[in-house]
C-alpha cells in the first residue's frame, strides 16, 4: 500500500460510553485497500465494541467514521452493509430451519413476480460464492444440518454477497479445524487482492502473524498503537497489549499453606475432558488457563455437582465423595462463582440482598418465616468487607456495575463459608479498577485458609493471582507451573498444545 | 418505604400502575352510580370475584415461578362435578378430602411433566385442559350433577354461609389471599419461586432445586382450584359439566392485569388480588350504569394491553417499541 | 424445504410423525369400522375439519413467527354474525342473491381488522403477543355479545345456507375451498419472500433485523391472514347452520392450537410447515370422525387428544435433546 492511498475506512476519536464504563476512549484506527489489519487486545479492551460501532449497531458517543473518503454516520447494520462494511459475527446470527443460501441472502433474497422467490437466481449465487469459498455443501441443505465451522462459513458467504470495501473477521477461527483455517486464510487473501481492506480480530498471535499487515493494540478502551507486522515480533505485541506496568509482582506476602482440601484424580467426561488430576490446598491460589473450550469451566460444574463425570474421583479432605446436585457441592463446601455472571450468578430481578442470601434461605429462619434481620446482616457484613457500591439492598442486581454484581455473587458464596471457591473467569467485563481489587480479594480469601481455583482466559490474571497454574489444552492438563516457574512463553505454548521436555 | 417509592418518582408510580387504575375505575364508578359505594354492592362484587379470585391465587404462584397453568379451567369442572356427584353419595365429610386428593394428583401430573420432564407448560396445560375436560365427561357420563338435599346439608356453608355478616367465600377467598402471600413474600419457599422463575439457570446455581420448586407450584395451583370447587359446588348446589369452561384465561387475565409478568420472576399475589377485583368491579359498574354485562369484555381488552403496555414501556424507557 | 427430491417415504415420514400417525389412525378405523372407509365420510371428515383446518393454517404462521393468537374463535364469531346479519339488511333487499357478496365481503374484511389491530398493538406496544391476544379474544367476544345483542342470527336467503351443500363434481365446495386455501398458504410459506421472511423472524429475530427485515410490518400481515382464514372459517360454518351464534367458535383457538403444535411447529418460532399442519388438523379430525362412526363418547376424543398432545412433545423433547452438552440445569 502507498501512502497516497485513501484509507478504505478510518476511525477518527472514537469514544463510546456505557453506564458505569468508558469502552472506547478516543480510538483511531484506519485499513488500507488490500491490507489486512489485525486487531488485538484482551477481553473487555474493547475490541468488540469498537466493531459493533463500525457496524452500526452502537452510535459513537463522539469521533468519525470516514469510509472512501467521505464522513458516514450509519444507524442500522443495513446501512454499514450498504456502505460496504460487513461484520463477520463471532456469534452466530444464522437463522437455523432456513437453507444455507437463504441465510446467505437474508433479507435480500432474490425475486420473481407476485413476491415469490427466485430459487433458481438464489441457489446459482449462493452456489458460486460456497464454491469460491470451497465448501463441500450446497445451498439448498439446511443450516441447523451444518457443522458449527460450516456454520461460520455461511456467515462469511455473506460478506461475498456484496461489494465489500471493508470486511470484519471477528474471531473467525474460533470454531475452525486447521484444514477449514486454510480456507479461510485463502479467501482472506484473496479478498486482500480485489483490494478489500479486511479487518481482522484475534487472540492467536500465529494467525496474526501470518496473515496481517498491521497490527493496533487497544487496551481499556484506548488506542496503544499501530505496528507493522513486518518490523516487529510478538514480545512487542504482547507488551504492548498487556502494558508495561503489567504488574507481575503478586501479592508476596506469603502465607503458609495448609492441607489437600480437594484433591481429583483422573476426572474425565468424553468428550469434554479426561484424566483430570490436580489438588488445591487451603491458602493456595490455583489457576487453570487455557483458552476458550479447553474445558475449564466443564471440570468446575463437575466438581459443583451439575455434571456427571464418566470416572474418577474426587475427593474433599481426603476421603471421596459422591456430587450429584449443587446442594451435595454446597454442603461439602464447594462453592462456584459461574463463568457467566448474568445468566448463572445472579436473578437481575432480585434484590442484592436475596440474591446473596439465595443459597441459604431455607436456613435464614425464625419459625417459618424468612429472618430479615439475619439477611440483612450478612448483606451488610459482605457489602463492607467486599467494598460493594449499592445505595441500599432493596437495590435489584440489574442496575448494578458489572464490578459490584460480581462481588454480590462472591459474597453469596463467602457467606456460606466454602472450603474450596472456584471462581470461573471472575473479571469477565469488568472495568479495570475493580479488576484489581477483585484480584486482590482472591489473595485475600487465601491468605484467610480458602482453598481457591481460578479459572482464567487472561494470561495477566492468571499471573497475578496464582500460586499454582494449571495449562490446558483440548480437556487436558498439559503442565502444572509454579509461580517460579512459570515464563509468559511456556504458559502459551502448553495452552497451545505445545508439550515441552521440562518437568513441571 | 412508600414515601421512598413515591420520592422515587415516575417510574415508581408506573409499577402501582394497577393500583393507580384501580382507584381510578372506583372514582369514576362511584360518580355514575350512587348504588357503587354501597356495603352490599361491595360485598356482592367481592363474593361474585371469590371463585376466580381463589383460582388466581394459584395461577399467580405458577406464573411467578415462570410457567402457566391453562389447566385450571377444566380442573375446576373435575373437582366441582366429584365433590358434588360425592356428596350425595359418601357424604362430605369423605367428598371433600377426596375430592382434594384427586385434584392434587391433577396437579402432580402437570408438576411432573412441566417440573420434573421440563416440557413447555403452554402446551402440557393445553393438553392437560382438553383431557381433564375429557374425563369430567365420562364421569358423569355427560350428564348434569345436584346435591338432592340441598338445605339439611352443612355443605352449604362454604358457598352460602357467613361469618359475623361476612360471606363464606369471601372469607375463604381473604384467607387463601393471606396465606399465599405470606408464603410468597416471607416463607423461603416464596423466595425460590421467585428466584426459579427470575432465573432457573442461576437458581440452580445457587444450590435451589428448580424441579420441586415447580412441582410444588402445581400443587398449590390443585389445591386453589380444589378449594374454588368447594366454594362453586356449595353456591350451586350442582354442577354442570362444563362449569369451568373458559376460566382458566379469565384468570388469567386477572393475574396479568395484577401486573405479575408472564415471563416469571416478579408479581405478587395482593396485586393479583386487585387485579380480580378490578375485573368484578368493571363488570359490577358497567351493569350498575345499565350497560349489558357483556361490554365489560370490551373494557377488559383496552385494560389489559394498556396496562401491560405501561409496565413493558417503563421496563424499557420508551413508549413504542424499537423493532421496525 | 424445497428439496423434495432426495428423499424416501420412510424418511419424509421420520420428519413428519404426525402423517404416520394420520395413517395409523386411518388404518385402524377402517379396519374398525365399516362405515368409515366410505366415500362420503371422506367428504365428511373434510368438510368438518375444514373450519379448524383454515385456522390452522393462519396459526401455523403467526406461530413460525414466534407469535400466539388466541383471538380466532371470537374472530370467527364476529366474521358469522357480519356474514348472516349483512345480508338482510334493507339496503341489500332487492340485490337477490347479490345480498350474500357485500355481506361477505364485509364479514372478511372484518376479520382482516381484527388481524390488524392485534399485529399493530404487538408492532407497536411489544407486550407479548399472547398477551395482547387473550385481551383480544375477551374483548372481540364483547364485541359479538354488542352486535349480537346476545340472540343468534339466522340466514334469510335460502342460497346461503344452501352454499354449503353444493359439490363441484364429486368434491363438497367446503373441502375445496379448504383445500385450495391449504396449497395457497403452502406456498406461500414455502416459496415467497414473505413466507421466508416468517422463519427469519421467528427463528432468529436479532439476523433478521440485522438483515433488514422490518419485522413489525412482517408480524402485523401475519396476524392479518390469520384474521382473515378465521373469518372466512366462521364465514363457511355459518353456511353450514344457516345462522351464526354469539357463542360461535368457543375454545377454538385451544383446538387450532393443539393442531399445528401435533403438525410439529414449534411454540418458540422459526419451525414448522403447513403439510405438518395438515397432518395435525386431519389427525383431529378422523380420530373424531372414527370415534364418532365407533359410537365411542365423544368425551373420550378430548383425553385422547390431550394425551397425544403431551406425548409428542415429551417425544419431541426425547429425539430433539438440546445441546446444552449435559449440563443439568
Amino acid at each position: 500500500m502507498s501512502d497516497q492511498q485513501e484509507p478504505a475506512l478510518r476511525l477518527k476519536g472514537i469514544v463510546k460510553t456505557f453506564p458505569g464504563v468508558r469502552a472506547l476512549d478516543g480510538v483511531d484506527f484506519e485499513v488500507m485497500p488490500g491490507e489486512v489489519h489485525a486487531l488485538l487486545g484482551e477481553n473487555g479492551a474493547g475490541k468488540s465494541t469498537l466493531m459493533k460501532v463500525l457496524a452500526g449497531m452502537h452510535q459513537p458517543d463522539e469521533g468519525q467514521i470516514i469510509i472512501a473518503g467521505k464522513p458516514v454516520r450509519m444507524t442500522t447494520p443495513i446501512e454499514a452493509k450498504a456502505q460496504g462494511v460487513v461484520l463477520i459475527h463471532q456469534e452466530l446470527s444464522l437463522v437455523p430451519e432456513m437453507s444455507a443460501a437463504e441465510n446467505i441472502y437474508l433479507g435480500e433474497l432474490p425475486l420473481k413476480r407476485f413476491g415469490r422467490v427466485d430459487w433458481t437466481t438464489l441457489f446459482e449465487r449462493s452456489n458460486a460464492i460456497l464454491k469460491r469459498l470451497n465448501c463441500n455443501f450446497r445451498g439448498e441443505v439446511t443450516v441447523a444440518n451444518l457443522s458449527i465451522a460450516n456454520q461460520q462459513m455461511v456467515e462469511i458467504a455473506r460478506a461475498l454477497t456484496v461489494d465489500a470495501r471493508v470486511v470484519v473477521f471477528d474471531e473467525p477461527t474460533a470454531s475452525l479445524t486447521d484444514a477449514e483455517k486454510v480456507v479461510l486464510f485463502e479467501i482472506i487473501n484473496d479478498l486482500k487482492a480485489r483490494g478489500v481492506g479486511i479487518v481482522y480480530i484475534s487472540h492467536r498471535m500465529d494467525e496474526i502473524f501470518t496473515l496481517s499487515d498491521r497490527i493496533t493494540v487497544l487496551r481499556d478502551g484506548a488506542y496503544r498503537g499501530t505496528l507493522t507486522t513486518a518490523d516487529t515480533d510478538e514480545d512487542e505485541v504482547t507488551r504492548l497489549m498487556i502494558g508495561r506496568s503489567l504488574d507481575l509482582s503478586r501479592d508476596t506476602a506469603e502465607h503458609s499453606l495448609g492441607e489437600v482440601v480437594l484433591e481429583v484424580r483422573d476426572l474425565s467426561c468424553a468428550p469434554l475432558f479426561k484424566k483430570i488430576s490436580f489438588s488445591v490446598r487451603a491458602g493456595e491460589v490455583v489457576g487453570f488457563y487455557g483458552l476458550v473450550g479447553a474445558g475449564r469451566t466443564e471440570i468446575a460444574e463437575t466438581l459443583f455437582g451439575l455434571r456427571s463425570p464418566d470416572s474418577g474421583e474426587i475427593l474433599v479432605d481426603g476421603s471421596p465423595v459422591q456430587i450429584n446436585a449443587p446442594a451435595d457441592a454446597i454442603k461439602l463446601g464447594i462453592s462456584l462463582v459461574p463463568e457467566n455472571r448474568k445468566e448463572q450468578g445472579l436473578v437481575l430481578s432480585m434484590n442484592c440482598r436475596d440474591n446473596m442470601t439465595l443459597p441459604q434461605v431455607q436456613n435464614l429462619t425464625t419459625g417459618p418465616f424468612v429472618s430479615s434481620g439475619a439477611e440483612i446482616a450478612i448483606f451488610d457484613k459482605y457489602r463492607d468487607k467486599l467494598e460493594i457500591k449499592t445505595p441500599s439492598w432493596r437495590q435489584t442486581t440489574r442496575v448494578l456495575s458489572g464490578g459490584n454484581q460480581q462481588k454480590i455473587v462472591i459474597g453469596k458464596w463467602l457467606s456460606m463459608h466454602p472450603r474450596v471457591l472456584i471462581v470461573d473467569e471472575p473479571t469477565r467485563g469488568i472495568d479495570v479498577g475493580s479488576k484489581s481489587e477483585i484480584h486482590m480479594l482472591l489473595r485475600a480469601l487465601a491468605a484467610q485458609g480458602y482453598a481457591v481455583i481460578v479459572i482464567s482466559s487472561e494470561m495477566p490474571e492468571v499471573l497475578r493471582v496464582s500460586d499454582r497454574i494449571v495449562a490446558m489444552y483440548s480437556g487436558q492438563i498439559m503442565r502444572e507451573f509454579t509461580a517460579e516457574q512459570v515464563t509468559e512463553d511456556s504458559l502459551v505454548q502448553a495452552i497451545s498444545g505445545i508439550r515441552t521436555s521440562e518437568v513441571a | 418505604m412508600l414515601l421512598n417509592r413515591l420520592k422515587a418518582g415516575g417510574p415508581a408510580i408506573a409499577k402501582q400502575g394497577i393500583l393507580v387504575a384501580f382507584i381510578l375505575f372506583m372514582i369514576v364508578f362511584s360518580l355514575m352510580s350512587d348504588r357503587f359505594l354501597t356495603a352490599d354492592n361491595i360485598m356482592s362484587v367481592f363474593r361474585q370475584s371469590a371463585i376466580i379470585g381463589v383460582m388466581a391465587v394459584g395461577v399467580t404462584i405458577v406464573v411467578i415461578g415462570g410457567n402457566l397453568d391453562l389447566s385450571v379451567g377444566s380442573m375446576l369442572s373435575f373437582a366441582t362435578v366429584l365433590v358434588v356427584d360425592l356428596h350425595d353419595k359418601i357424604g362430605p365429610e369423605l367428598a371433600i378430602p377426596i375430592m382434594v386428593l384427586a385434584t392434587l394428583c391433577l396437579g402432580a401430573i402437570n408438576g411432573f411433566l412441566i417440573g420434573i420432564l421440563r416440557l413447555n407448560s403452554l402446551i402440557v396445560t393445553l393438553g392437560m385442559l382438553s383431557a381433564i375436560q375429557g374425563l369430567v365427561l365420562i364421569y358423569s357420563g355427560g350428564q348434569n350433577v345436584d346435591i338432592v338435599d340441598q338445605r339439611g346439608t352443612w355443605f352449604a356453608i362454604f358457598g352460602r354461609g357467613s361469618v359475623l355478616g361476612i360471606a363464606a367465600p369471601i372469607l375463604i377467598f381473604g384467607l387463601m389471599a393471606i396465606i399465599f402471600h405470606v408464603i410468597m413474600s416471607t416463607m423461603p419457599f416464596g423466595r425460590k419461586v421467585y428466584a426459579v422463575g427470575g432465573n432457573p439457570t442461576a437458581s440452580v446455581f445457587s444450590g435451589i432445586p428448580r424441579s420441586r420448586v415447580v412441582f410444588t407450584t402445581y400443587l398449590i395451583s390443585a389445591l386453589c382450584v380444589a378449594v374454588a370447587a368447594i366454594i362453586l359446588g356449595s353456591r350451586v348446589m350442582g354442577s354442570q359439566n362444563n362449569v369451568g369452561q373458559g376460566y382458566e384465561l379469565q384468570v388469567l387475565a386477572a393475574v396479568i392485569l395484577g401486573g405479575t409478568s408472564l415471563l416469571g420472576g416478579a408479581g405478587s399475589i395482593l396485586k393479583t388480588v386487585l387485579g380480580v377485583l378490578m375485573l368484578a368491579f368493571i363488570q359490577n359498574g358497567l351493569i350498575l350504569m345499565g350497560q349489558p354485562y357483556y361490554t365489560q369484555w370490551l373494557v377488559t381488552w383496552v385494560v389489559i394491553i394498556v396496562a401491560v403496555w405501561l409496565d413493558v414501556a417503563a421496563k424499557r424507557g420508551r413508549l413504542f417499541s424499537p423493532i421496525a | 424445504m424445497s428439496n423434495l427430491t432426495d428423499i424416501t417415504p420412510l424418511r419424509w415420514l421420520m420428519r413428519n410423525p404426525i402423517w404416520g400417525f394420520v395413517l395409523l389412525v386411518f388404518i385402524f378405523f377402517s379396519l374398525m369400522s365399516e362405515h368409515f372407509f366410505d366415500y362420503r365420510n371422506f367428504q365428511n371428515i373434510l368438510v368438518q375439519t375444514s373450519t379448524i383446518g383454515l385456522i390452522a393454517l393462519g396459526m401455523t404462521l403467526v406461530m413460525i413467527n414466534g407469535n400466539i393468537d388466541l383471538s380466532v374463535g371470537a374472530t370467527l364469531a364476529l366474521a358469522a354474525a357480519f356474514a348472516v346479519d349483512v345480508q338482510s339488511w334493507a339496503m341489500f333487499a332487492t340485490w337477490g342473491n347479490w345480498q350474500i357478496l357485500p355481506a361477505v365481503s364485509l364479514a372478511l374484511l372484518v376479520g382482516i381488522l381484527m388481524g390488524a389491530i392485534n399485529g399493530f398493538i404487538v408492532w407497536k406496544t411489544g407486550v407479548d403477543a399472547f398477551i395482547v391476544t387473550l385481551g383480544a379474544m375477551l374483548g372481540i367476544r364483547g364485541l359479538v355479545f354488542v352486535y349480537t345483542g346476545e340472540s343468534s342470527f339466522y340466514a334469510m336467503n335460502f342460497a346461503y345456507s344452501d352454499f354449503s351443500a353444493l359439490s363441484v363434481g364429486p368434491f363438497p365446495v367446503l373441502a375445496l375451498i379448504f383445500l385450495a386455501c391449504t396449497l395457497i398458504v403452502h406456498l406461500v410459506l414455502s416459496r415467497t419472500v414473505h413466507g421466508r421472511n416468517t422463519y427469519a423472524v421467528g427463528g432468529n429475530r436479532e439476523a433478521a433485523v440485522n438483515a433488514g427485515i422490518r419485522v413489525g410490518p412482517h408480524m402485523m400481515v401475519n396476524f392479518m391472514i390469520i384474521g382473515f382464514l378465521a373469518a372466512l372459517s366462521g364465514v363457511l360454518l355459518s353456511t353450514q347452520m344457516g345462522a351464526a351464534t354469539p357463542n360461535l367458535g368457543r375454545d377454538y383457538e385451544l383446538w387450532v392450537i393443539t393442531a399445528v403444535v401435533l403438525g410439529g411447529t414449534k411454540l418458540t418460532g422459526g419451525k414448522g410447515d403447513i403439510i405438518g399442519t395438515l397432518g395435525g388438523v386431519l389427525a383431529i379430525g378422523i380420530l373424531r370422525n372414527g370415534m364418532n362412526l365407533m359410537q365411542v363418547p365423544a368425551f373420550y376424543v378430548y383425553v385422547i387428544l390431550g394425551s397425544i398432545l403431551i406425548a409428542v412433545l415429551f417425544l419431541d423433547k426425547r429425539f430433539n435433546r438440546t445441546a446444552n452438552g449435559g449440563l443439568r440445569l
